[in-house]
């Protein structure tokens, strides 16, 4: 079922397994959520240029599996490497690798914009604002607002605003 | 630029988020934060009101704290009060500290509820738009009661900003996707699908997503978004790539807008109209010529951004299965991606390539770049690419080149992956079925098989040579030859033994002639490898014994003085040991005749689905790409079997445990004349009875605990709960007896589709294959339902009882009521919601007579037991029961109502039951016609 294709997760993390965002779209509960976070980091970070950016993963309700390569695949991490940070989106299996790969350039170069050659740092103690740059990017685990222009118009009228 | 400073605006929140930084160790971190707490507390509860910077700032400082994963136990209050600051900046963090920690307490989510719809009707669409992106962020059942009828009038009004529509819209899809049975079809609709043809491409691309989902549930109320949507795409397809402006990304026009105008035409067959259907091939024509021209910038973004497009593109091509050109301009493009220097690009050729290979106008183009595939197959680096490539070479088998393939996937397992090796050795024993012209290779193929890969060989794969083997008298004396060969090997895998027992126990003879097999170097050979097997294998050798006394009596004292040693005749299994027993009184008491008889040749097995087929079916998760092929599979897979008859399954050989007809012990108890065991009288096949038991089932359909199953042996109890679309089932296993139970294994299977209904897990105890008498042992199994199903489960429970072998198949009372949510609801909304589920198929209904004691209050018990709400006061007639509820799958929810209408003079009732989706009317219909 198409319908079932949105965007799970999107997690921004460091080297070290540090959340810098985590923001979800799908009911789990804490320990979930945890587990999650450190599976995704365990199985991208492993990975050097000569594997695709994409790792499949079964996710299954009260427990987490990422069992690689998997018979019962049923999403995929779609991942970017910027610097030391891992930026992951997690989505169905059969939805389109590429245009989630390109929607997390998108977004990091909004990053990149709105924070002038944005760091980790940035993420760390800009945390709250990084979320609006999100909820104007996706919204309900899909796609809002594809235009970096638009986007950074909108954050800019934010930024003015007391 | 708008760029940012480090900690902007909230000094203090700067400085505490560097402390924090700046510990050292955890400790010191926990003491920082405990110490900021405390702060934050007294602040919050001081005489003096905060102002709301202070407020924002604390909030926020709360909210780092707990992303830093730590509890928090106050400060709601405090966060619901900025929401209705009209200061930006402070409801943000309102608002964030809410999405983020949300809290089911009930009266706030009033005070938020509250200041959302403020909100949404301050007429500013900065707020507007943070009050949508809270609500699709929670996107709890409260907020969809609330907003789901105001959020679609926000979405169409004609004076709504952009900005507002692009949330309002994917604000709704949340709530449909959650509550979809609030959010209520209506004059809004047709103005959704307009909103295709937004001025605003920011506008199409969030809405989209919504109308998307809404067609797929509602096909035929949608249907004019596909010439909206070919329209739409061929002008941006046709667009120069600076004509979209700030929606054009490195140099390629609305790259993500494609993708889903592209995905949402495969919610719908290819247009009917031909003017349409012309203007969309044109554009699919024009995506592929796009593929072949020179990039516009060698930059990784543009050719990703290009063949986003064009992957969806072939994915739509391939949904229509209808334009040979296309398909096999489709699979060119594709095969040049497959020598592509970028990884990701030869992962998704040849995962697009696999669906291709399926459909009759591109499968030979496939099979064209069978070359590259195998390299593939060896050279890559990435093992999900080797996956793929293993994938596609199955897919794209057939008569012509399954010998190589074969060769090349058997050469592969060598060194492949364990984790999937499993499942390369299913393919490669399907195709070698599937594809076998002489059945010499086919043997040999199983037992290279074996030789490579025995670990992983499952009982499925050996079983299935030996049934095709005894079914084909032309290759039994080739595979006796080999087999024998192969047996020569100093090591050997035990499954290699069980193939040689079993086939020259039954075909030895026709290599006995050759001086090099005859008849006691066959023996010998066998036994040689005898004191390495386990208890299952060395049972099979004694039963090959037995036959090799029949068809070469001169072996027969060799064997007998074999049977006689105590290592067989006193050996401490049972079951060894008293095969040993019987084999040698056989022997010495059975005249030739009567020996003759018992151990005929096996008769052939009758042609079914092959076992490993559905093995592989099995082992295919729900959501597995790979269905096509294995529809494919099932098609061809007569060619062996005749018939290919359904429902076959690993017990093919097993069959009904019979006295005579199976010594071999593959699987059924030992014969029923044996000398009975320490049982005694309850010797007998206490399970005998054939097929599913399911009596205790349907008891369940109200309860979650009980007694599912009992009788002389075994007792069963389930203690069952479930919580939204999730279950977990305690199972109790009790041995009644004094007598321990044996291999005591249990398997849950989801027959046919309700694999990808359901799924379970065993977790955590896997049991002891052992239970002592009197004692009782504990399983638990998570279910999660998927989407709405209507078969059950299967539990089968395997054990011996002083060694014969009980075998019993029960129904797994998992029924779609259990997931039920009660809803409760006044009479006034009741009605409301039963008119619009007014579509035929929507209903369901049911008149049968009562089979209990017409009770009001048993039938209320069960009612609640089903797990709707029951509603009082709802029905003008008070004899009547109301209820409402919605099933939570993990797809979709689906709304039901059920109305029970007693009659008690004629001892009958009514059902009645409307749902949304009309599988879930029927099944609820089915199961609650038995209760009452």
């Amino acid at each position: 079922m198409i319908c079932e294709n949105w965007i799970r997760f999107i997690l921004i993390q460091n080297r070290a397994g540090k959340t810098r965002l985590a923001k979800w779209y799908m009911q789990f509960d804490d320990d979930e959520k945890q587990k999650l976070i450190e599976e995704v980091h365990a199985v991208v970070t492993v990975r050097d240029a000569k594997h695709t950016n994409f790792v499949e993963v079964f996710i299954c309700g009260l427990t987490c599996y990422t069992l690689f390569p998997l018979q019962f695949r049923n999403f995929k991490i779609i991942y970017r490497r910027y610097a030391g940070l891992y930026f992951c989106i997690c989505v169905d299996v059969t939805d389109n690798n590429l245009a989630y790969l390109e929607a997390i350039h998108n977004f990091v170069e909004v990053l990149n914009e709105y924070f002038h050659n944005v760091c980790e740092l940035d993420l760390v103690f800009n945390f709250y604002k990084v979320y609006t740059v999100v909820d104007e990017m996706f919204l309900a685990g899909e796609i809002r607002e594809t235009s970096q222009t638009k986007v950074l118009k909108q954050l800019l009228m934010l930024q003015s605003l007391e | 630029m708008p760029a940012v400073s480090k900690g902007d605006g909230m000094r203090g929140l700067a400085v505490f988020i560097s402390d924090i930084r700046n510990c050292k160790s955890k400790e010191a971190e926990i003491k920082r934060i405990n110490k900021e707490l405390a702060n934050i507390r007294s602040k919050f509860k001081g005489d003096k009101a905060l102002d709301g910077y202070s407020k924002k700032k604390y909030v926020c400082k709360l909210l780092f704290i707990f992303l830093l994963g730590h509890d928090i136990d106050f400060g709601h209050m405090e966060a619901v009060n900025l929401l209705s600051s009209n200061k930006y900046t402070e409801k943000q963090i309102g608002y964030l500290f809410i999405s983020v920690l949300v809290n089911s307490n009930s009266e706030l989510i009033r005070l938020i509820n509250n200041a959302i719809k403020n909100d949404l009707s301050s007429r500013n669409p900065t707020f507007m738009c943070l009050a949508l992106h809270c609500i699709a962020n929670v996107g709890s059942r409260e907020m969809a009661e609330a907003f789901a009828g105001e959020i679609p009038r926000i979405l169409v009004a004609g004076d709504t900003m952009d900005s507002v529509k692009q949330s309002a819209a994917l604000c709704l899809l949340r709530l449909y996707k959650t509550s979809p049975d609030l959010v209520l079809m209506g004059e809004w609709t047709s103005r959704v699908v307009h909103l295709l043809n937004d001025q605003h491409m920011g506008v199409v691309t969030a809405a989209i997503s919504l109308i998307t989902c809404l067609s797929q549930k509602n096909p035929d109320e949608f249907k004019t978004c596909v010439s909206l949507a070919v329209s739409r795409l061929s002008r941006i397809v046709s667009s120069a790539s600076t004509d979209l402006q700030d929606y054009t990304y490195y140099f390629v026009p609305a790259p993500w807008l494609s993708c889903k105008l592209l995905r949402l035409l495969q919610c719908y067959p290819p247009p009917e109209d031909g003017a349409v259907k012309g203007r969309l091939v044109e554009c699919l024509e024009t995506i592929l010529n796009k593929a072949q021209e020179p990039p516009k910038s060698k930059k990784v973004q543009h050719s990703n951004a290009k063949n986003a497009i064009l992957f969806e593109a072939i994915s739509l091509i391939i949904h229509y299965d209808s334009e040979p050109n296309l398909l096999v301009r489709a699979c060119n493009q594709l095969g040049q991606f497959l020598q592509h220097r970028e990884t990701n690009l030869r992962y998704l050729a040849l995962e697009s390539m696999c669906t291709l290979a399926s459909s009759e106008f591109s499968h030979e183009a496939v099979k064209t770049h069978i070359e590259t595939v195998i390299n593939a197959l060896k050279t890559e680096r990435d093992v999900s690419v080797r996956q793929r490539a293993a994938d596609l070479l199955y897919a794209m088998c057939d008569r012509s080149n399954a010998k190589q393939i074969v060769a090349e996937m058997l050469s592969y397992l060598e060194t492949a992956d364990y984790s999937i090796r499993e499942e390369m050795v299913l393919k490669v024993a399907i195709l070698a079925e599937k594809y076998a012209v002489d059945y010499s290779w086919y043997v040999d193929t199983i037992l290279n098989l074996i030789r490579i890969a025995g670990d992983y060989v499952s009982e499925e794969v050996w079983y299935r040579v030996i049934q095709i083997v005894i079914n084909r008298d032309d290759v039994q004396g080739y595979a006796a030859k080999t087999v024998f060969e192969a047996l020569q090997a100093p090591a050997c895998h035990e499954n290699m033994v069980k193939v040689g027992g079993y086939i020259l126990g039954e075909f030895g003879n026709l290599i006995a002639g050759d001086p090099r097999s005859s008849p006691l170097v066959q023996f010998n050979l066998l036994h040689s490898k005898f004191h390495l097997c386990s208890v299952p294998t060395r049972a099979l050798l004694l039963s090959a014994y037995i036959k090799f006394i029949n068809l070469f009596p001169e072996t027969k004292s060799t064997i007998q003085e074999v049977l006689r040693s105590d290592s067989q005749i006193r050996n401490s299994d049972v079951e060894l040991q008293q095969r040993a027993v019987e084999y040698l009184k056989l022997s010495s008491i059975a005249s030739t005749d009567v020996l003759a008889t018992v151990l005929e040749e096996m008769p052939p097995f009758p042609e079914r689905e092959s076992s490993i087929l559905a093995k592989l079916k099995k082992k295919k998760g729900p959501g597995a790409v790979s269905v096509n092929e294995l529809e494919e599979g099932k098609r061809e897979g007569g060619e062996l079997n005749g018939g290919g008859e359904r429902g076959g399954d690993s017990s093919a050989i097993a069959s009904t445990p019979s006295p005579s007809a199976d010594l071999l012990g593959l699987r059924a108890g030992p014969p029923v004349t044996a000398a009975a065991p320490s049982a005694g009288s309850l010797l007998v096949d206490v399970f005998s009875e054939a097929g599913v038991n399911d009596d205790g089932f349907l008891r369940f359909v109200c309860k979650n605990n009980g007694v599912l199953f009992e009788n002389q042996l075994l007792q069963i109890g389930i203690k069952s709960e479930y919580r939204q679309n999730l279950g977990r089932m305690y199972l109790f296993y009790g041995n009644k007896t004094s007598v321990q139970f044996v291999t005591f294994t249990t398997t849950v299977t989801c027959p046919g589709e309700l694999q990808s209904h359901i799924l379970h897990i065993h977790t955590w105890n896997s049991l002891e294959p052992l239970i002592e008498g009197g004692a009782q042992v504990q399983q638990v199994i998570n279910i999660e339902c998927l989407t709405d199903f209507s078969d059950a489960p299967l539990l089968n429970i395997k054990f011996r009882y002083g060694g014969a072998l009980q075998n019993l198949t029960l129904k797994l009372p998992v029924t779609i009521n259990k997931f039920f949510q009660p809803t409760e609801m006044a009479s006034h909304d009741f009605f409301q919601r039963w008119k619009q589920l007014s579509l035929p198929q929507q209903e369901a209904q049911k008149i049968f007579k009562a089979n209990h004691a017409m009770d009001t209050e048993v039938l209320k018990a069960k009612l609640l037991g089903l797990g709707m709400a029951l509603l009082e006061n709802v029905d003008p007639n008070p004899e009547n029961f109301v209820c409402a509820g919605v099933i939570q799958t993990k797809a979709q929810q689906v709304g039901s109502l059920l109305r029970l209408e007693p009659n008690a003079q004629a001892q009958m009732y009514r059902l009645t039951v409307r749902s949304s989706k009309d599988t879930v009317s029927k099944r609820l219909c089915e199961l609650l016609a038995e209760q009452f």
